[in-house]
């Protein structure tokens, strides 16, 4: 055996090559560049101190005068990213098995579906509310109908992801003993990607509640409207409330959700 | 050694239509590697054991997968009883595929779902009812001829657990179970014990023996284990250097002899 002192070790670090140094000259660069674009100011973030002071201020305490209204709000904005939400983990799961190397049926059918996930998870969830308002009007449809998109982009990827992942031996199995493509889906892949189809529903339940307050803005239904309203009006007091009860809506949501993935994942069929 | 590359066995077999038959099956994954296998032929008989042997990489588990389709042959025949398995397609191919248990090294459940509801699975090429798919929409008459199934393998009292819940040599005797479940005329059987303990693979082996033998089933299995193979098997098969290079009954081997197939 050969002496330890008389081998070579590898180095600890390999040096950038000339393509990493630029490359990273050229991000240096275009950040520099985009401080600049994005309007960081230390004089204006600081004369806007007081303004910020006065807000908060004007905050406390909040409003309760129309808590029942604002109450309602909120479970229609809950409502709206609940029904949006099942909708559209109820469509991504074929457009995910489509999608999924291990299951579709041809490969351009898997970059068609990929494609049209991309595109529908591409457009921000403001422009699809706008596209919906203008095609179906004011209201939670559309906010409803922007949260089956928001929920198709993201779930549709990641079920598809997820289902790629799974162990093959199982649905193998079922292949072997003759068992139809609808059943070796049904009994062996769906069931072993459920933890991760659970989790990711969960994630966009939450996403669409926090999603659904901003629809409002536009005019898509929710507690939104009344958040926009009470600001426009000056009323921060009002503004304040309806914080707190979207803050308490996602801590609600998040925990309920919590709980639901820790049971659904203990469940045995 | 008796060697007898690509022909059908020539020691004494049970009489009447054979219920494996392989005709000049050949193999190779990529094109310009050498064949994993070619020319192999070797008909089995109706409840013969036979034990499939060779080195890593010889081609046993692919050997196995052609003669399901799971794995494509490039050239060759493979027949089930008088029906050509080679060239069908769809619910013909899974009506062929349903003759037959095919029992995997890592068991292959799905671990999330209930030992009842993984052995209810085999019965899903005859039934292709969505009330297969669990066991708690399954009918009566199905849920009882699974547990059936879980007695003759001993795993009766443990059909309400989940699989994960369970040790290797529970989880493959589910697999077995599984397999009854179709009904089959022919097992086959993947390196069964290669991922349990000497005790449990010997539990399995046993399982396997006596259902042949209680059943008057066609049992293929793979395996490194010499012993099972002379053991439990009526013949053996060793796959060497891309060829079949040995066809013989097992009652004329040692292991000192079947070691060298491994050479």
């Amino acid at each position: 055996m050969r002496d330890a002192d008389d081998m070579t070790l590898p180095a600890r670090f390999s040096p950038p090559g000339p393509v990493s140094i630029v490359a990273f000259l050229v991000f240096l660069s275009f950040f520099a560049w985009s401080l600049a674009a994005a309007g960081i100011s230390i004089s204006e973030l600081v004369e806007g101190l007081p303004n910020m002071g006065h807000i908060a201020s004007e905050m406390v305490p909040p409003a309760t005068d129309r808590f029942w209204p604002m109450l309602s709000s909120v479970l229609v904005t809950f409502q709206m990213a609940l029904v949006g939400t099942v909708i559209g983990i109820v469509l991504s799961v074929p457009l995910a098995l489509l999608a999924a190397r291990n299951h579709t049926p041809h490969r351009l059918v898997r970059s068609a579906i990929r494609s049209l996930v991309s595109f529908i998870r591409t457009v921000p969830d403001l422009a699809w509310a706008l596209f919906f308002v203008a095609s179906v009007g004011l209201g939670p449809f559309a906010g409803t109908l922007t949260l089956v998109m928001d929920t198709i982009g993201f779930c549709a990827r990641f079920f598809a992801e997820a289902i790629e992942e799974v162990e093959s031996g199982p649905a193998e199995a079922l292949t072997a003993l003759g068992a139809p493509n609808s059943a070796v889906i049904a009994c062996a892949t769906l069931p072993m990607a459920m933890p991760s189809l659970i989790n990711t529903s969960l994630f966009a339940l939450e996403k669409a509640v926090r999603s659904s307050v901003v629809l409002g803005l536009v005019g898509a239904g929710g507690i939104g409207a009344e958040l926009a309203t009470s600001m426009e009006m000056f009323r921060y007091d009002q503004a304040a409330t309806i914080v707190l009860m979207i803050f308490l809506l996602v801590v609600l949501v998040e925990a309920l959700s919590s709980h639901a993935r820790q049971r659904l994942l203990k469940n045995r069929h | 050694m008796t060697s007898i590359n690509g022909g059908v066995a020539n020691h004494a077999i049970p009489t009447g239509e054979p219920a494996l038959v392989v005709q000049d099956l050949s193999k190779t994954y990529r094109a310009g590697e050498p064949p994993v296998w070619s020319n192999v032929s070797f008909s089995v008989p109706r409840g013969q054991r036979v034990a499939i042997i060779g080195g890593n990489g010889a081609g046993k588990s692919t050997l196995l997968r052609c003669c399901m389709r799971l794995v494509e042959p490039d050239a060759g025949e493979v027949y089930f009883g008088a029906h050509k398995i080679t060239g069908l397609r769809g619910r013909a191919l899974s009506r062929a595929r349903a003759q037959v248990g095919f029992v995997f090294q890592k068991h292959n459940l799905v671990h999330r779902l209930s030992v009842l509801t993984n052995v209810l699975h085999g019965g899903l090429a005859q039934r292709r009812s969505p009330r297969l798919w669990f066991q708690s929409v399954a009918p009566a008459t199905d849920r009882r001829k699974a547990l059936s199934c879980l007695a003759q393998v001993n795993l009766a009292p443990l059909c309400g657990r989940r699989t994960d819940e369970l040790s290797g040599g529970q989880s493959q005797r589910v697999a077995i179970a599984r397999a009854l479940m179709q009904q089959p005329t022919m097992i086959f059987a993947d390196e069964p014990v290669a991922s349990l303990d000497p005790q449990a693979g010997e539990d399995v082996m046993q399982v396997f023996s006596d259902l042949a033998q209680a059943q008057g089933l066609t049992l293929v299995f793979v395996t490194h284990h010499l012993e099972h193979a002379l053991r439990y098997a009526d013949r053996v098969l060793g796959l060497q250097g891309g060829r079949l290079a040995l066809d013989a009954p097992t009652a004329n081997q040692s292991i000192a002899g079947l070691r060298g197939m491994y050479a």
